[in-house]
Formats: C-alpha cells, sequence, structure tokens
C-alpha cells in the first residue's frame, strides 16, 4: 500500500506530498504521522507542498486538521513551498487554513519552528520561576 | 451594344497601369522616403494582373465574391505592410482611390458614345473598387492595433520592474494606471518573484499610481493574503492622500494591510522584521604618534 | 453563441476516480493555452464539485468539453448527479466566508474561480452544476 514518508530532522518531522492524495492515503498519513510526533515527542511539523499543484477543500482539511492533532501533542505545525498560483486560487476560494503556520520552504520553516520553541521554553521558564 | 468591363480591362491593362502610376507619383502626399517608385511600380502591376484576371461579367455585381480572394489577399498585404512602416490611412487609401480613377479615365474614352452604358459600367466598378477601399482601410487599422497591443506589452513590462533592494527584500514600485487585469498581473509577477529570490518581504510601493478603484483595492488586499499564505509578507507604501480618501470613503477595510507613508519607512520596517540595523561607522581614532 | 469544439464523459463513482480526472482537464486546459493560474483555479474547483458530487450524491457524470465564444476558448464542465438534491439554493450560494458559516458545499467559493456557474437542482431528483472558464479569465 502507498505511504508518505515521515523524515525525522532533529526535532521536528518533515513530510513531503508529492502524489496527489486521495481519501485513504490521506488518512493513513494523519494516523502516521501523529503517532510519530508522539514516539518521537516532536516539537515540529514540516508539510512541504512545494509539488502539489492543487491544494482543494479536501487537502485544506487534512492540513487543518494535521496542525490540531499535532498542536495536542505539543507540535507547531509549518506548511512550506505553496506555489503562487495555489496561493492566489486558496484566498479567492476562501480556505482559511487555521492555526497553520505557512514559511517560504523548509530552512525558514525551520526557523520558524525554532523562534516558536524559543519563545515556548521561555514561558515556561518564567512559570517556573518563584 | 453590350459593354463588358473586363473584356476592356484585358485589352487597355498596361494603359491603366501607366496612368495609375503616373497619377500616384503626381500626387503630392507620395511618400518616396518610405517606398521607392521600383516598389510602387511592382506592387501596382501585381494589384492590376490580379485584378484584371479575376473581374469577370459573372462577379462584377458581387462585390463578396470568392473570386475576388486573391485581390483582397495582395490588398491585405499592402495595407498591413503600410501600416506597420509609418504610412497614414489617407496615403494607404489614396493607393487605390487612384486606381479608380484611372479605370474610370480609360472607361470613359473607351465608352464615349454610350452615356448611359458608361454610366451603369461606372457604379459597377465603383461599387467594386470601394468595396476593396473599405477593405484596405479595416486591413490598416488591424495593422495598428497590432502595433499598439505590442506597444502596450512592453509598457506593461516595463512598468512593474522588481527590485531587490536587499537579501530577501524585495521592491515594486508601480508606475501608472492600475486596472483590475494589470493589478493581477502585478500580484502573479510578485508571488513568482518571491519564490524565486527566496525573499520574505516584498514592498509594493504605489506612489506612482493615482488611483484606486475598489476592485484594484481587493486584488491589493488579496495578494497581501496570499503573500503571507506563502509564508512573506507585503508591505504597501506610498499611497497618496487622495487614495487613502477614496478607500475610506468606499468603506474598504486596510486594517490588516501594512501602509508605510514612503518606500524609505516601509525599508526601515523590513530591516526591523529581519532583525537588521543600520548604523553610522565609528569616526576614526586618530593616533597620537 | 457558445460552441461545443470536443466532448468526453467520465464516469465519477469512486474516490480513486477523481485525479484521471483532474489530470483529463489539465489536459485541456493546457491544449487551449490556459495560463496557469487560471489552470489552478478551474482544476480546483473541479475538484470541489467532483467531491461534492461523490459525498452527497454518491457520484454522478462529469462532462468535459471545449468551447469556443467568438475568439475566445475554454473549458465547460458539467457535473450530473442524481443525488437528494439541493433544497434551498439561495442558501447554499450565500458566501459564509464573513460569518464563518456556510452550506459546506463550498459553492459560493468555487463560484468565485470560475467565469460562468450555473446551477440547476430538484430535490429527490438529482443536482447539475456547469461552469466555464475561459483561457485569459
Amino acid at each position: 500500500m502507498d505511504r508518505i514518508p515521515i523524515l525525522r530532522m532533529g526535532p521536528f518531522l518533515l513530510v513531503t506530498i508529492q502524489v496527489d492524495l486521495y481519501d485513504r492515503l490521506a488518512l493513513t498519513l494523519e494516523t502516521d504521522l501523529v503517532q510519530m510526533v508522539n514516539k518521537t515527542g516532536a516539537k515540529g511539523v514540516l508539510i512541504d507542498i512545494s509539488a502539489v499543484e492543487i491544494v482543494d477543500s479536501f487537502m485544506g482539511r487534512i492540513i487543518g486538521n494535521i496542525a490540531s492533532m499535532s498542536k495536542i501533542l505539543d507540535a507547531e505545525t509549518v506548511v512550506v513551498g505553496m506555489q503562487p498560483a495555489v496561493a492566489i486560487t486558496l484566498i479567492e476560494l476562501g480556505l482559511p487554513l487555521k492555526g497553520v503556520h505557512t514559511a517560504l520552504n523548509v530552512e525558514r520553516g525551520m526557523q520558524l519552528l525554532n523562534t516558536m520553541i524559543d519563545l515556548d521554553d521561555d514561558t515556561d521558564d518564567e512559570e517556573t520561576d518563584d | 451594344m453590350s459593354v463588358s468591363i473586363s473584356k476592356i480591362f484585358q485589352k487597355k491593362k498596361s494603359a491603366i497601369l501607366e496612368l495609375w502610376i503616373q497619377n500616384q507619383l503626381k500626387d503630392e502626399g507620395l511618400r518616396e522616403d518610405l517606398i521607392s517608385n521600383d516598389e510602387l511600380r511592382a506592387s501596382s502591376e501585381e494589384l492590376i494582373e490580379t485584378l484584371v484576371s479575376t473581374v469577370k461579367e459573372s462577379n462584377i455585381n458581387d462585390v463578396n465574391s470568392d473570386d475576388f480572394e486573391p485581390v483582397l489577399e495582395i490588398l491585405a498585404g499592402i495595407s498591413m505592410t503600410r501600416a506597420r512602416q509609418g504610412f497614414s490611412p489617407r496615403e494607404t487609401g489614396l493607393f487605390v482611390m487612384s486606381l479608380k480613377e484611372a479605370i474610370l479615365t480609360i472607361l470613359q474614352e473607351e465608352i464615349k458614345d454610350d452615356p448611359t452604358a458608361l454610366f451603369a459600367e461606372s457604379m459597377k466598378l465603383i461599387r467594386l473598387i470601394d468595396h476593396f477601399s473599405v477593405i484596405t482601410f479595416e486591413t490598416f487599422i488591424k495593422g495598428r492595433e497590432e502595433v499598439i497591443l505590442r506597444q502596450t506589452d512592453e509598457i506593461a513590462e516595463i512598468s512593474t520592474p522588481v527590485i531587490r533592494v536587499w537579501d530577501g527584500i524585495l521592491a515594486l514600485p508601480i508606475i501608472g494606471t492600475l486596472d483590475s487585469a494589470r493589478t493581477q498581473v502585478v500580484m502573479e509577477n510578485l508571488l513568482q518573484e518571491i519564490v524565486d529570490t527566496g525573499s520574505s518581504i516584498a514592498i509594493l510601493d504605489i506612489s506612482g499610481v493615482p488611483a484606486v478603484d475598489s476592485l484594484v483595492a481587493q486584488h491589493i488586499i488579496k495578494t497581501v493574503s496570499a503573500t503571507r499564505l506563502m509564508g512573506a509578507e507585503c508591505v504597501i507604501s506610498g499611497i497618496r492622500p487622495e487614495i487613502a480618501q477614496t478607500v475610506v470613503h468606499l468603506g474598504i477595510d486596510l486594517s490588516t494591510i501594512i501602509t508605510k507613508a514612503s518606500l524609505a519607512s516601509a525599508l526601515k520596517y523590513a530591516f526591523t522584521l529581519l532583525k537588521l540595523e543600520v548604523r553610522k561607522t565609528p569616526k576614526e581614532k586618530t593616533s597620537l604618534l | 453563441m457558445v460552441i461545443s469544439l470536443s466532448k468526453d464523459v467520465m464516469r465519477i463513482l469512486k474516490d480513486h476516480d477523481v485525479v484521471p480526472f483532474r489530470n483529463r482537464v489539465k489536459e485541456k486546459a493546457v491544449k487551449i493555452k490556459m495560463g496557469l493560474v487560471n489552470q489552478t483555479k478551474l482544476i480546483t474547483a473541479a475538484s470541489e464539485l467532483v467531491r461534492n458530487m461523490l459525498k452527497y450524491a454518491n457520484g454522478g457524470d462529469a462532462l468535459i468539453e471545449v468551447v469556443s465564444k467568438g475568439r475566445e476558448n475554454g473549458v465547460r464542465l458539467t457535473f450530473k448527479d442524481k443525488g437528494p438534491g439541493i433544497t434551498d439554493l439561495s442558501l447554499a450560494m450565500k458566501d459564509g466566508y464573513s460569518t464563518g458559516k456556510s452550506l459546506g458545499l463550498g459553492l459560493p467559493g468555487t463560484k468565485r474561480l470560475v467565469s460562468e456557474f450555473d446551477i440547476k437542482s430538484e430535490p429527490g431528483k438529482g443536482t447539475t452544476v456547469t461552469i466555464i472558464k475561459w483561457a485569459n479569465g
């Protein structure tokens, strides 16, 4: 059965979507990702959609789901590499993509995740200050 | 005695040609700078040959006949070329109309005994040649329109440069009226440039834009949203006070958009976003030795 | 007068049929030299509509046509299903963009992506959605 590979990059997980997601494949991805976030204690998930030419509401929902599930497990999600035509279409379609951060590429995505994690750590420190 | 224009044509072909060329050369509007006498003779000959070979008794009353295709082709070719070379419509039109004069003159000589017949044949001829004239004009205009279209494209290219002002910062100064179509092109260019250069901030400067209507404003808002969706930021600078006024009166909400008065302040803001600072270099310490 | 230049019918019965359908639409769009942004809008709209058909009507037929109107060329897609139909069309077409609420069919958004949009529905009988995207938008 087809499976989308999930790579580990330090404290983060990287998913590169290169094929058209159909129902079963998308569900498998959600399950696999959530399991891995849990298993590795990953702090961030990067979804690379630079090879994706069409993002419809189905795909939008999957991305939103992944972001929500990861957040519950204390991981932030960043979508990277959105193509201009896709961005323009999503704005016109009115797809909110809530709770999803975006960055231009994997490198920037990781920088963004690091910043968010640092802020998290700072707040943690403040809380434990007595 | 029945008269046949086509027979007269065959018989008097060279006479018509010579008279026509004479008329053209005599005309004050002749553009010797744009076309040589030889070229003039060549195109005149070509047209006469084709005209004589296609005009028949059967089609002289039918200006739309398919038989005249070759004539129309030649006329179209001449017209297009002249449009591109810079001939005026009048100069191009005169080419066909002076032919009409030449033929009518010859007709008059050939049918001088029968005014009724002369009139009838002349009318047939005039109708035909006028139809050709109109086609010549239409093709001329089409030729000019192509020039205009090409120039419009060139202007569109020049008036939306994309400047990399710094690592990761793009500036797009827009000059001239922004209509809905142009704004879409600007938007697509901007987003593609962001991807190609890996820039995280784009400054759209509209100080060269005199007015913005609500459709254009919507497009600008969409452009900013699309930029953010891709993970970059878009700042609008150079909004004229008149535009600020119009935007508020139109009830357009720009509160989610970052606007700066000038490109300079937008650049400063961009530096802050990238955590960059511009400082004066310290004065050189003078040695006391 | 819109003239149809080519016709292609595809049965959409399951999830796996979506991607080949999208690819066929893309083929036609590329053939009439539609720009990338317009292509993306068209295929995204097609994807939305075809998924609606699968989700609410158990599938249906999708007709892909290359059409022309004067000098303009375009792609026309017709989605026909025998599903439950939509009872309140005006509600379905209402833009929930600002209120965050919509019937979930994504129709207002889809309409914005295309040049022409038409929907006919009879509760209990089925729904037919026709969209046209001209090559130049």
